[in-house]
């Protein structure tokens, strides 16, 4: 994800579907509770419940429903949460533009792609147009 | 032929009624294990053995025929009973699947066992009705909850004369936020309040979505001339709504609820003064 940083370890995993309104509620759920059970702090858990919750909602609008899949993962000593969601849509043509605090090629606010960069500690976004787009957010416990 | 074994499926099952229908009883109220009277079950498994019997005379073995109708509306009253009653679809349909159990000790001959293999498979299709009817009930209930909750979710209180309070509780949704809009609007105007207080404590996280819903609630509000102040903003809440980017602008936004009513209280004390300075009071 990042060179020069050795892997993460992933522990436990859990994979679900984001086809419908509900499951975005199911998919804050479900990563609440990996939160928790990799005892983020509560401030913590917020921010990755909301990035989670931007990017499923971006999955499910944009990218026409795709996979989310939730893991605890281990480096070291540290323990923490990884959410990766991918789509089969039609991908993000400008990466730049996409990520730009404001825009928006919906009707949202524009904010849910950066907002959830700035929530996790790490962030990785891949898209190719016409191919889809798979972004993966980690958050560690302090 | 299939007309000969349902006539011998009749005879079989006249004759040996009493005995058929006491053994049928005694096994299923063994089943459920006195969760429901003897009384009731006798009542339910009488009436439907009769029903049967008459089905079968009349209609033979087409059991979505019009001579089942009775049949039907039974099992139809009796799975929608034991589902409001928490029985699973299991416990309803292997109490008609017994029915095969009491008669099998009193087949003598291979007539009989053809006649019963038939019957067999009459009960297997009522059987399958019952799981149907069953899981139509639940969802009938699971909608009716879900209805019933997005009413219950949204209510809109008067917390001081002119002061309405919203308290959300939960996702806010897009039809949820409807809901709430439209109440409090309407709410504003019934009870003349100048002052709106949207308070989102019980919601457990807001992103973007939320942000721009309970903004454009605000501006509504605005627009209807009321005051509107976002309170219960937990610390998770605000660190996050800042990481996002979120600006609410010249919104007025409290910890709590009653810094919320007390800015409202101050608020409308302001104004009282300033029309009795300018005398128009």
């Amino acid at each position: 994800m990042i060179p020069g940083v050795e892997p993460a370890e992933e522990t436990a995993a859990e994979e679900s579907h984001i086809v419908a309104n509900a499951d975005v509620v199911k998919a804050r759920q479900t990563v609440r509770a990996y939160a928790q059970r990799a005892r983020l702090s509560l401030v913590d858990q917020t921010k990755l419940v909301t990035a989670a919750s931007e990017l499923a909602r971006n999955t499910l609008t944009y990218g026409g429903g795709g996979t989310m899949r939730v893991s605890v993962v281990t480096r070291g000593t540290r323990t923490g949460v990884k959410v990766a969601f991918h789509d089969e849509g039609p991908g993000i043509p400008d990466l730049d533009l996409a990520l730009t605090d404001g825009w928006s090629s919906g009707k949202g606010m524009g904010l849910g792609l950066s907002g959830a960069r700035r929530l996790a500690d790490e962030f990785d976004l891949v898209s190719q147009a016409g191919k889809g787009t798979h972004v993966v957010v980690v958050k560690w416990a302090r | 032929m299939a007309h000969d074994e349902s006539d011998k499926l009749v005879g079989l099952l006249t004759d040996g009624q009493d005995d058929f229908t006491a053994t049928w009883i005694r096994i299923v109220t063994s089943t459920l294990a006195g969760r429901l009277t003897a009384a009731e079950i006798q009542q339910d498994l009488t009436e439907m053995y009769q029903a049967l019997l008459t089905a079968l005379r009349d209609g033979g073995l087409h059991t979505r025929g019009e001579a089942y109708g009775e049949v039907r509306s039974l099992l139809t009253e009796l799975s929608r009973n034991r589902a409001r009653q928490g029985f699973t679809p299991t416990e309803t349909a292997v109490s008609l699947f017994s029915l095969k159990e009491v008669l099998e000790p009193a087949l003598s001959s291979p007539e009989d066992v053809s006649a019963y293999l038939q019957f067999s498979r009459v009960l297997d299709d009522l059987g399958l009705y019952t799981v149907e009817v069953h899981a139509k009930t639940r969802e009938e209930i699971i909608s009716a909850q879900a209805e019933q909750l997005l009413e219950l979710s949204t209510p809109v209180v008067k917390l001081w004369d002119g002061i309405v309070g919203v308290p959300l509780v939960g996702t806010l949704d897009s039809a949820r936020t409807q809901v709430v809009m439209e109440k409090l609007l309407q709410s504003l105007l019934d009870q003349n309040a100048t002052h709106a207080i949207v308070d989102i404590t019980g919601v457990p996280s807001v992103d973007t979505q939320v942000a721009q819903h309970l903004l454009k609630t605000v501006v509504a509000a605005r627009m209807m001339g009321a005051e509107c102040t976002i309170s219960g903003i937990r610390p998770q809440i605000a660190q996050t709504i800042v990481a996002l980017g979120i600006e609410f602008g010249d919104i007025t936004t409290k910890a709590t609820l009653a810094d919320a009513l007390r800015h409202a209280l101050r608020r409308i004390e302001q104004n009282r003064e300033t029309a009795q300075i300018g005398g128009l009071l």
